[in-house]
């Protein structure tokens, strides 16, 4: 509840920090005490130090695996902060102090997504997520580009959320509640109604996790978008939307799992073929890094599949590893002035630490041990196994995790393995200060890549 | 304590070697690291060689049921003392070679042992498995950074390969650790009964893995283009060392975890290894490039061992474990000879030299009797390991085709004597030419490591014992869990 709270009010106060402070790097400096504030209250209130006793009634249940996620997202838009805050002035200074004040609306939405107990806040959530992120789509106004994608991000995105408050019509209709708790799914297990409305749900999440086959918008906004902001939907909004996901799906519909199971498992499947197999074929390392996020995505989806005690572990360690990685490379991606795998070339010689970092994020998409992202995947693919069934989809998704080593080391390659040539793109040089935090991120992912426990014992502790 | 310190010695020289900016300085670095974890290996083997030593347990990922558990056992022992003694040898026969960037080359090379001392040394599933690909990043980066021409989509198509095959047994190592009560210690995954029918499909996924590790036919296309077009240090190690993980799988992973397959599967196997060894023979003989050859021969070598595994025979199987280490030894002698005419001459094309024994006789000397151990001569190591291996395969009261098996790949052997003899003719004898008329012989430090190989040759060619006497107990315990005739009855 703190967060919650101190979240909406530092937005407010981010848009007032506008008026009041000209400079780019004050205005920086206020978002980032922000989020350390606000990450210090999350971490009182998880240990039980509680600012506000309010009466949630139905609607929030704060519970440890909802703070320990909401930590997590705070600490990657920390992270984001940090690495390409200094990278969002290029889109526009005038605003500078907005897209701050977005982003804290934006973590207020994911608070109330990851714990929501009643299907209107999940709605509410949902909605304060994605209307910023409609926003910072637009935000580079005098590109054609980025207007087209904020238009076909809001279209597609109004119409999953007319399925969604469909489906939650139709399970008011089935169920007289709101409150995933009061649902009554023994009584009346099979009533069409329930199905239906269930099913609407699970394809208006699955379109806004980017899974297929209602991925279609991703590949066109996160390109168009400006590329500071494609790293932060792309991350930690896609991370805190499967949280949802998976409580949506353990909490209300969990004693359904016979009936949506294949879906899911059909689904996860398809997410993970579309994503990985038309990454391999992208020219521009933004548009593969749109792919990969379908393709992580569908690994994602396999928790939702399995759904439980490793699933949900995984999922948490899954969202802090991509999230991480992810940014980084976004953030070295943001400094480039041409996107394509040839203007890596070379960058090792030139730029050897960042090189390097790059390189352990990579590793960690790929999932090669020693990274958290091998031990991401390897919860997920043990969750599936322990369901003892549906081998095949586990056999089929390490498959497509091989295939991901294509794209992801033709960056390595282009790095380490080519010439610095004309098509080298000019890269902008990082001061000492981005290039600690991308040392401190990649040391991160190797720690939790060798002591997962590092992260997960404060579900138990 | 030793098995710890055979990881942390070359993982920890290996990462400060990327700070050390002189090439010439990493280079002396890197081999003190490489002699250090040599004369650690060699203490494991005699003064200290007891057994709480040559473990160590540490707590690791408790909430996965893993621990960093690694154990020297008699076959661990062998391949770390390969694995010690390989660095070394490649280094002292390279060590007027130049790298770009040298001292990442060397700072890889190091962790690409601490990866292989880690598979070698596993005795926990998920633990080997981390070390299974760690040690594929090293030599990743280093074939595509110092290779050859082609360098870059070769080792792609060597890594995906690998890797594929490894996530596959990934999903097999998970499978056994929830039959075995969610363990992934290496005694439950012995201890772990499962149904055929269960052996059967996990068999496949672990063996597809090893195979193309080894590589197996129809799995090997990887091989001939990745040794050719790596820097001739990693092919030493890629063949001499690191396909050994694939037998060290099957023999420590495969035949003990899922013995009925093994038996039922086990023949099967066997006709893709005996199929390789005559194919690959075959190609072989037409080769002209001296890398291609060798690799191709080396395909050869390792189905017979593969073929021996599965004929689950005592002596057979230390046969096997002698041969595991004599390959190594002996094809990295071949490499450091490929690599000085490489380096000379400008060329690996036999059709373009000829006559270097009459420039370089002491040469000519070490590589004939190199060759000889390759094509297994008596009185040299490659007989002894051979011998044992056929007499394994045809005493073996695990497969039926033992006779057929051994007429097949005895004729591999035959077709191996043709192939590196007529590489010995055609480099080193015959009219001396344009280009090899100014042919220097060896240099103190390629003398150096060709003794010592022509050295292990002989004395392990004479005087075997000491490496069977190592290797007898973990034979036993291998053969104890693959046993499945016994239940039978």
């Amino acid at each position: 509840m703190n967060a919650l709270v101190l979240s909406a009010i530092l937005g407010v106060v981010m848009m007032f920090s506008g008026i009041l402070l000209k400079r780019p790097a004050a205005i920086r400096s206020v978002a980032i005490i922000g989020l350390l504030l606000l990450l210090a209250s999350n971490m009182l209130d998880m240990s039980g130090t509680r600012f506000f006793s309010i009466n949630l009634g139905d609607f929030l249940h704060f519970d440890r695996f909802a703070f320990l996620f909401n930590s997590v997202a705070i600490f990657c838009v920390l992270v984001y902060v940090l690495l390409t805050g200094k990278a969002i002035e290029r889109v526009g200074v005038k605003n500078y102090a907005d897209y701050f004040a977005l982003f804290f609306f934006v973590l207020c939405g994911i608070f109330l997504v990851t714990s929501f107990q009643s299907l209107l806040i999940l709605f509410l959530g949902i909605e304060i997520i994605t209307i910023p992120l409609y926003i910072l789509t637009g935000s580079d106004k005098r590109n054609l580009k980025s207007n087209e994608a904020s238009l076909k991000y809001f279209l597609m995105g109004a119409f999953s959320t007319g399925l969604m408050l469909m489906g939650i019509a139709l399970i008011y209709g089935a169920q007289g509640t709101f409150a995933i708790e009061k649902f009554n799914l023994l009584k009346i297990p099979g009533s069409p109604l329930m199905i239906a409305g269930m099913l609407l749900m699970l394809f208006s999440m699955a379109f806004k996790v980017s899974a297929a086959p209602l991925h279609f918008w991703t590949p066109d906004v996160y390109d168009g978008a400006p590329t500071v902001f494609t790293s932060f939907m792309a991350t930690v909004v896609k991370a805190a939307v499967f949280i949802g996901f998976i409580r949506l799906f353990e909490n209300a519909f969990g004693l359904l799992q016979p009936t949506w199971q294949l879906w899911v498992a059909l689904m996860a499947a398809a997410t993970l073929f579309v994503g990985n197999i038309t990454a391999v074929f992208q020219q521009s390392v933004k548009r593969m890094l749109a792919y990969s996020s379908i393709a992580q995505a569908g690994f994602m989806m396999l928790a939702i599949f399995a759904l439980n005690g490793d699933a949900k572990e995984g999922l948490l360690l899954y969202g802090a590893a991509y999230s991480l990685a992810t940014i980084g490379i976004f953030s070295v991606l943001s400094r480039m002035d041409d996107y394509s795998y040839e203007s890596f070339n070379g960058l090792a010689a030139r730029q050897p630490l960042v090189a390097a970092t790059l390189t352990i994020f990579l590793l960690s998409l790929a999932g090669i041990p020693l990274t958290a992202g091998f031990l991401a995947k390897f919860y997920m693919i043990k969750a599936v196994v322990a369901t003892g069934s549906n081998l095949w989809l586990v056999v089929f998704a390490l498959l497509m995790a091989a295939v991901s080593v294509y794209y992801y080391f033709r960056v390595i390659q282009a790095m380490y393995f080519r010439e610095a040539g004309e098509h080298s793109a000019s890269f902008q040089e990082p001061g000492k200060g981005f290039k600690w935090v991308l040392v401190l991120v990649a040391a991160l992912i190797i720690a939790l890549g060798l002591f997962p426990s590092l992260l997960l014992n404060w579900l138990y502790f | 304590m030793i098995a710890l310190l055979l990881i942390l010695v070359p993982l920890l020289s290996g990462i400060a070697t990327f700070f050390i900016k002189k090439e010439q300085a990493a280079r002396s670095w890197a081999m003190l690291a490489a002699v250090v974890t040599l004369a650690v290996s060699l203490l494991g083997l005699t003064v200290l060689n007891k057994a709480n030593y040559l473990s160590f347990h540490a707590t690791w990922l408790p909430e996965l049921g893993s621990s960093f558990s690694v154990g020297l056992d008699g076959m661990g022992q062998l391949l770390c003392l390969l694995t010690s003694l390989a660095f070394p040898l490649v280094f002292l026969a390279t060590w007027r070679r130049s790298y770009p960037n040298g001292h990442s080359f060397f700072g890889w090379m190091l962790l690409a042992q601490a990866g292989l001392m880690g598979v070698f040394l596993a005795t926990d599933a998920l633990l080997f498995y981390f070390f299974w690909e760690l040690a594929l990043v090293p030599m990743y980066f280093i074939c595509s950074r110092w290779g050859g021409e082609r360098r870059i989509p070769v080792t792609f198509k060597f890594f995906v390969y690998t890797f594929a095959g490894s996530v596959i047994m990934l999903v097999g190592l998970l499978y056994v650790y929830f039959s075995a009560g969610n363990s992934f210690a290496m005694h439950d995954f012995y201890a772990v009964r499962l149904t055929s029918k269960e052996q059967t499909f996990l068999f496949w996924m672990f063996f597809v893995a090893f195979a193309i590790k080894m590589p197996i036919f129809p799995f090997h296309t990887w091989q001939p283009d990745t040794y050719e077009q790596s820097p001739t240090a990693a092919t030493m190690i890629l063949s001499g060392v690191m396909v050994k993980m694939g037998l060290l799988g099957l023999l420590r992973w495969l035949l003990p975890v899922l013995p009925i397959s093994s038996y039922a599967w086990g023949d099967v196997a066997s006709g893709m290894a005996v199929t390789g060894i005559i194919y690959a023979s075959l190609i072989a003989m037409r080769q002209d490039d001296m890398k291609r050859l060798i690799a191709y021969s080396s395909i050869a070598h390792i189905g017979l061992m593969c073929i021996t595994i599965f004929s689950e025979h005592k002596t057979g199987l230390q046969g096997v474990m002698i041969q595991m280490f004599n390959h190594g030894i002996n094809i990295i002698g071949l490499w450091i000879i490929v690599e000085i005419i490489e380096r000379q001459f400008g060329t690996r094309k036999m059709s373009q030299l000829g006559g270097i024994a009459q420039k370089a006789p002491v040469m000519a000397i070490f590589f004939v009797i190199i060759a000889f151990a390759n094509i297994a001569l008596p009185l040299t190591n490659g007989f002894i390991g051979e011998f044992l291996m056929f007499n394994g395969i045809l005493n073996s009261t695990v497969t039926k085709y033992g006779v057929l098996l051994t007429v097949l790949a005895g004729t591999g052997i035959i077709l191996g004597a043709v192939y590196t003899l007529g590489m010995i003719r055609k480099t080193f004898y015959g009219e001396v030419n344009e280009l090899t008329a100014n042919a220097r012989d060896l240099k103190w430090n390629e003398s150096l490591a060709l003794t010592i190989i022509v050295a292990i040759i002989i004395v392990l060619g004479i005087y075997p014992q000491p490496v069977l006497n190592l290797t007898n107990e973990i034979t036993d315990t291998i053969l104890k869990n693959a046993d499945v005739l016994s239940i039978k009855k």
